[in-house]
Parts: structure tokens; sequence; C-alpha cells
């Protein structure tokens, strides 16, 4: 496919390893912040070609995985409501709450229904006049301006059917908030990619600038990853810290202006509970006031009762980047992609299922 | 979850459009990326385009990275 195979080429994948190889001679400790980029790292071997001065850990950056126990619990909640379809992205059906996930409500009778986009949705809002549909906002910059521009469609077509329980997230606040901890020393950041399409670079100036630590934003495919290490690994031996572009054909400096007024015309900053994190300020997206009557928390107040954490998991550590799916004495063993126990290990870009399914023969 | 591929415009009817992914055919939203034509190459995340892809600065990306491997030690 155009834009796919040009970037997996592998005599340039070999030119740039040889080049990294070549320029890296500092140890230096890399954050790739995006799911996708370690599902890339592990699934075509970027490690291996990597030289043992760098090390790569995995981010926060997976919507599924850092939704707290609490919120996910809500969602649950909701989907047991009488009328109500309660319509959700595929990843978020087996990740396990306090007490069931929405896997099971679905087998215990609840209206659960996945779909690929939040326009799916309201054609389900169309189609059910007399039911309540629910949409399941998760996700960051890069999934919340098209929800926003759904709940403009429903504002506009007059849709009186149609709610959304926003649980979306914002990266560069939780980006400081994990620098700020100062549990983990970082180098540098591989920053993602796709949420950088919508905010633009110059959302991640402040690494540099308040942090001395340079971040480059990157493709998903293997060569746009490798690219963004050989950037970094100049940076880190020049002792330079700038924010680079090394995904030019699908980030510009400034973002995708019109999706941002979109997204900032719907909703507003809000603090927002990272699983593993904790409470995180201006880290969330809730409905603008002027659009309550779409927002689920409040039109249907769900009430899940306490929280629970699950038993042994690590996910919290694994996102922090404090361990590894290795550390975790359930990986593997007890909890499976057929059975997860924590979420880094139900969605697809999670860590844990990243590890499970491609990084079993490394190290 | 922020995977977004790129699909190829192949007709527009206001603010959706027909795009080309691998061989399959799909109605997308161009409400956050209207300045996409017939023709260009959009990355598609949720059923809506989120950025026109830069056809001038992939190939420009890629004239770097063969100069790269020309240059290194493998």
């Amino acid at each position: 496919m155009k834009f796919i195979d040009e970037f997996r080429r592998l005599e340039l994948a070999q030119g740039l390893a040889g080049r990294i190889r070549q320029n890296s001679k500092r140890r230096a400790r890399f954050m790739e912040f995006c799911g996708g980029h370690t599902v890339t790292i592990l699934k075509h071997g970027i490690r291996q070609l990597l030289p043992p001065t760098i090390e790569m850990l995995s981010g926060p950056g997976c919507p599924v995985c850092v939704t707290d126990n609490a919120d996910l619990d809500k969602a649950i909640a909701l989907a047991c409501i009488p009328g109500v379809i309660l319509v959700t992205f595929g990843d978020m059906l087996k990740v396990p709450g306090s007490r069931s996930s929405l896997q099971k409500a679905k087998a215990e009778g609840a209206d659960v229904r996945i779909v690929y986009s939040s326009l799916d949705a309201l054609e389900l809002a169309r189609q059910n006049p007399d039911k309540k549909v629910v949409f399941l906002g998760i996700g960051f910059e890069t999934t919340a301006p098209g929800i926003a521009a759904s709940i403009l469609q429903a504002e506009q077509e007059g849709l009186k059917n149609f709610y959304v329980l926003s649980l979306h997230k914002l990266c560069p606040p939780v980006i400081r908030a994990l620098l700020d901890s100062g549990e983990v020393r970082l180098h540098g950041f591989i920053l993602p990619g796709h949420v950088s399409a919508i905010i633009g670079s110059k959302a991640w100036e402040f690494l540099a600038k308040d942090y001395g630590i340079p971040g480059v934003v990157s493709g998903f495919e293997p060569l746009d990853v490798l690219q963004g290490v050989d950037m970094l690994v100049s940076q880190v031996e020049n002792g330079e810290s700038r924010v680079e572009i090394a995904y030019r054909r699908g980030v510009k400096p400034e973002g995708n202006l019109k999706a941002q007024e979109l997204m900032y015309r719907v909703f507003e900053p809000c603090p927002a509970r990272w699983r593993g994190i904790g409470e995180v300020p201006d880290s969330g997206l809730r409905l603008r006031p002027e659009f309550a009557r779409f927002d689920a928390e409040l039109v249907f107040s769900p009430d899940p009762g306490p929280t629970l954490e699950p038993k042994g998991c690590i996910c919290g550590d694994i996102l922090r980047g404090v361990k590894t799916p290795r550390d975790c004495c359930l990986f593997a063993r007890v909890c499976t992609p057929e059975n997860p126990v924590g979420p880094c290990m139900v969605s697809s870009e999670g860590s844990c299922a990243a590890y499970y399914l491609y990084g079993q023969d490394d190290e | 979850m922020c995977l977004a591929i790129p699909a190829r415009i192949v007709s527009i009817q206001g603010q959706e459009a027909e795009a080309e992914i691998g061989g399959i055919t799909r109605k997308i939203s161009l409400a956050l990326t209207p300045e996409a034509q017939v023709g260009d190459y959009v990355l598609l995340h949720t059923g809506y385009a989120i950025a026109v892809v830069d056809q001038e600065e992939a190939e420009e990306t890629l004239r770097l990275l063969e100069e790269i491997a020309e240059f290194s030690e493998m």
C-alpha cells in the first residue's frame, strides 16, 4: 500500500540502524509514548537492531490501558440501564472493570455494540429512535475531534437519543506529570504521530524548553520509528534538546487547526484519572455546558459502586515506565490475551499484549 | 487506538467522501480536513480523515533515508 510499503524498505532500515550504531556513544533511555510505537518496535524487531547503549521504554500512550477502573465501571453501569445501547470501539470490550466487563454485561443481556467510527453510533441512534444510544468516548487528541464532529452533527440533525460518555484524555499534561514525578529518568521521547497530526509538534515544545529533553514526532512504520531514534541520538550526542518531526508527511508544527477548533468548541479541559498515574489536572476533556444534553454522565448519573483494582496486576507501573511486562508475575501465566487480568493485555496496543505476541523471544 | 491508515480519496460529496484503502472503498468524513481533494491521500482514523498526506514531504523523507543508507556502515 502506498505510504506504507515504502516506509518498510529493508535496505533503508539497515542504513538507519547502521547510522544509529555508529553515532550512539552515550547511554540513553528513550520513551516511546504511544502503544502503537511499542507494537512497531516489537513486531519489526527494531530492538535487536539498536545498540546496547539505547534503552526503549513503553509509555502510557494507550487510551484503553489508561482508562481508570472507576470510569470503566461507569461505562458498564450505563450499559446495564434498560433501553440503553452502549456503543464502543472493540478494544474496550474485554477490559475487566471492578466486578464485570462490557463483554460480560453483554453476555448477561446488556445491549453493547462495537463500531469502527462514532459515525456508526450516529446511524444506530437514527435507526433506534426508541432507544438511548450512548457512545463510549475513549481516546486521545487523535480521536476526540471526530467525536466532537459527531456531536455537532447530532445537534444539527436534532437527534434526541445520542449521548457520549467522555473519557477522552490529553497527552502533553500526562507527560508533564510523568516528568514531574521524577520516577523515571529519560533522555528523549518518541512522540505520538497521530496525536501530533491534530495538536502539532509545537504542543511538545515544553519538553525542550522546560525539561531540556529532546522529542521527535514519529510515524508508525519501522522506518519512521528508526528515523525518530536516529534524530534523538543525534541530539543526545550533540548535547541538544529540540522538538523535531520525523513524520513530515503527516504532521505540521501547528497541527490540524480545524480539528482543534471543533474539539474545543464541544469539549473543555478537565481533571482526569489515569490508571497507575492518578488524577492529572487539565488532562481530560468534558462536554462544555452548552452540550450538556449529550453528556451521558449528567443525563444518566451512572452509579457503579466502589472501585476494586485487580490483585497482582502491575499495569499502572508499566504505564509509568517503571516496570516492564516481564516484571509481572501474572504475565503470560495467569494473564493472557484470552484471559486478561489488566488492560495492557487487552488492547492491541497494550505493552503486555505486544510483549506477549511479539516479544517473548526477545532478550 | 490512534491507528490511522493512508486512504485515497476517490470522490467527494459535501463533507463526505468515498475513499479507497488497499482495494476496499468506504465512506469517510472530511469534517476535519475540508481542504482534501480527489486524488489526495488522507490519514484515516475512526472514519474521519485527520490529515492530508503531504506527498512531497514523503518523497523528501525517502530521499533523505536513501542518502543515509548510502553513507552508513551496515
